[in-house]
């Protein structure tokens, strides 16, 4: 991609942030955390819970202060910036919240006035933006509305609106779609891509959820205590995670790819009663997912491959797809087959076993 | 004696008004000002923060009675007078202005941090997120908050009597109690209610409009 040749829009530099805890110890939630985030790009930051995802969020507009690291926005370190300079940088780093963060007792053109209110803008330019955003966002003509009459889902458009009204270049967004419905979730991610096409948008998106993330991000990084565990290009994330950590947290998303009546019938170990296969999981992503690999490998391991499920989907602009096959379980075929589709881009993930009479 | 009713009826209003008046005057930002500078707030400054709170805590825990006494000589400085209305407004208004700290500081203390998040992350300035996002969206509490102020202050009145201070209490006492004229206590009590009944239903009435 021609975006990772650029200048990144938004460089984090060895951040470290402790905290100090309920019992007075310091715990460091950020452990020398860098990364860079091209311009233009959607990138994902996913972790578990207490990973430190909303602090690193937070250190981007520096409203926690790292402890030691820089944080260069546009070529400014944040980190070095008078506090002047510091919030005019803060009208263009958006940011929108799980919770939404709407002011009740304005209406929603106030709501999203209230960044121009902010930088001291003429009421009428205010009244202009807020309701052309309200527009763009399907709120229309609910100007006057007050943020209690909204669901879950106008909320958010609103605090999206609200966001881009001060001229936002980066949105950071923490766990946005969090309090939402799935219906509802796909849409407010949708309507994320479409601006950042649109507006020529850099996404930040924080989320414990890879669907979030297989959603829309071009990018991950990992994190896990505090640490970048992993990170690269969606597509590899999901088709070759190496951290356990990534790996936790894809079971849940890949879990949705083995049928029910294939997990009742899985078996960790051998039955040394019975007959055995072996149950495999591949993985391909991008090239891997064109190409006629399953029926090369069967002709060249002359062996019997049942295939018991599949999907294919797509991930930002690849194809990816997960195949569950039924192989017999023998060490050399397991082998042949392993080193055959691993050198084709392909994951192999053994699964366990299942029996047969 | 319907005269002696009236007079000491606007007397009550004139002191319950102008502590009020005094005590959102001071109370405000005194209670904004121990919001902001608590920990974890806008202007974080404990060792400011605690030793407020210790002295108004102090001046809180003084039962009204004793805190009238005790302000005879500030009273007398700022009045000319420890005696009549405008010498009993002295201490009503210091009560006032903790209790409507103290609402205050509630109020704010409930609307959620996210808020000043979102303000600060628009690049608002501290003053700006006090002004623009905290006391608006505080106001509805403070309004509701203060309506209960306003008629514990009413009863605060009512101990002026024991100063020379008139108004109702004063009426009640003097008649009342010393001569036992029971249709004057009846009367003030009347009075009293609906004085009450009024505040309660206005201050409900507003909270309820500006509550969104
Ligand atoms: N202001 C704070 N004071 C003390 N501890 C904090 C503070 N903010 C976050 N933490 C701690 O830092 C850790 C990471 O928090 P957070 O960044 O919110 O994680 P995540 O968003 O990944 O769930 C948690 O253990 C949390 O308790
Ligand atoms: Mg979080």
């Amino acid at each position: 991609m021609d975006t990772q040749a650029q200048e990144p829009i938004l460089e984090l530099n060895g951040i470290y942030k402790s905290f100090v805890d309920k019992t007075g110890d310091k715990v460091g939630v950020l452990q020398d955390i860098s990364l860079a985030i091209p311009q233009g790009s959607i990138t994902g930051i996913i972790g578990k819970s207490g990973a430190g995802k909303s602090t690193l969020l937070r250190c981007m507009n520096l409203l926690e202060r790292p402890d030691q690291g820089n944080v260069f926005f546009e070529g400014t370190d944040l980190t070095q910036a008078p506090r002047d300079i510091l919030r005019q940088k803060r009208h263009h780093l958006g940011m929108i919240f799980q919770h939404f963060n709407l002011l009740s007792r304005r209406t929603l053109e106030d709501n999203v006035a209230l960044p121009l209110e902010i930088a001291g803008h003429p009421k009428a330019k205010r009244r202009k933006t807020a309701q052309s955003l309200l527009n763009r966002l399907g709120l229309s003509d609910r100007e006057n509305d007050y943020p209690s009459n909204l669901s879950g889902g106008q909320k958010q458009r609103v605090a999206i609106a609200r966001a881009l009204a001060g001229n936002a270049r980066v949105l950071l967004c923490d766990e946005i779609t969090s309090a939402l419905d799935p219906e509802t979730t796909t849409d407010i991610l949708h309507l994320l891509r479409t601006l950042r096409d649109e507006l020529n948008l850099t996404i930040i998106l924080i989320t414990h959820e890879m669907s979030v993330i297989r959603a829309i991000c071009d990018h991950v990084f990992v994190m896990d205590a505090g640490k970048v565990a992993e990170q690269g290009p969606a597509e590899h994330i999901f088709s070759r995670p190496k951290h356990p950590a990534t790996q936790a947290l894809l079971k849940p998303f890949l879990k949705q790819s083995i049928p029910e009546f294939i997990q009742d019938r899985l078996q960790e170990k051998l039955c040394e009663t019975k007959e055995n296969k072996a149950i495999l999981r591949l993985i391909f992503s991008g090239a891997s997912a064109q190409e006629p690999l399953v029926s090369q490998f069967i002709r060249k391991a002359h062996t019997d491959v049942n295939i018991l499920a599949g999907f294919m989907d797509q991930i930002g602009d690849t194809t990816f797809g997960t195949l569950v096959v039924e192989i017999p379980n023998n060490p050399a075929i397991l082998e042949q087959t392993c080193t055959f589709l691993s050198t084709r881009g392909v994951a192999v993930e053994q699964l366990g076993f299942i029996t047969h009479d | 004696m319907t005269e002696l009713i009236l007079e000491s009826t606007w007397q009550t209003i004139l002191m319950v008004t102008l502590s009020s008046v005094i005590g959102l005057l001071v109370g405000i930002p005194l209670g904004v000002f121990l919001f902001i500078t608590d920990k974890g707030h806008l202007c974080q400054n404990l060792w400011i923060n605690r030793s407020a709170s210790l002295i108004i805590n102090a001046i809180r825990s003084i039962p009204y009675i004793i805190l009238v006494i005790a302000l005879i000589p500030m009273t007398r400085l700022i009045v000319g007078t420890s005696i009549g209305t405008l010498a009993a407004t002295v201490p009503l208004s210091i009560a006032a202005i903790m209790l409507f700290v103290r609402i205050v500081e509630d109020a704010l203390r409930i609307v959620p941090t996210g808020l000043t998040e979102a303000a600060l992350s628009m690049g608002a300035t501290r003053m700006q997120v006090t002004k623009k996002v905290l006391l608006p969206e505080a106001l509805p509490s403070i309004v509701s908050g203060s309506t209960l102020v306003i008629i514990s202050l009413i009863g605060f009145s009512a101990m002026a009597g024991a100063v020379g201070g008139g108004g109702l209490g004063d009426l009640a006492i003097r008649y009342g109690y010393q001569r036992y004229n029971l249709t004057v206590v009846l009367e003030v009590i009347a009075i009293l209610v609906v004085m009450v009944q009024c505040i309660q239903v206005l201050g409900d009435r507003i909270t309820k409009k500006i509550r969104k």
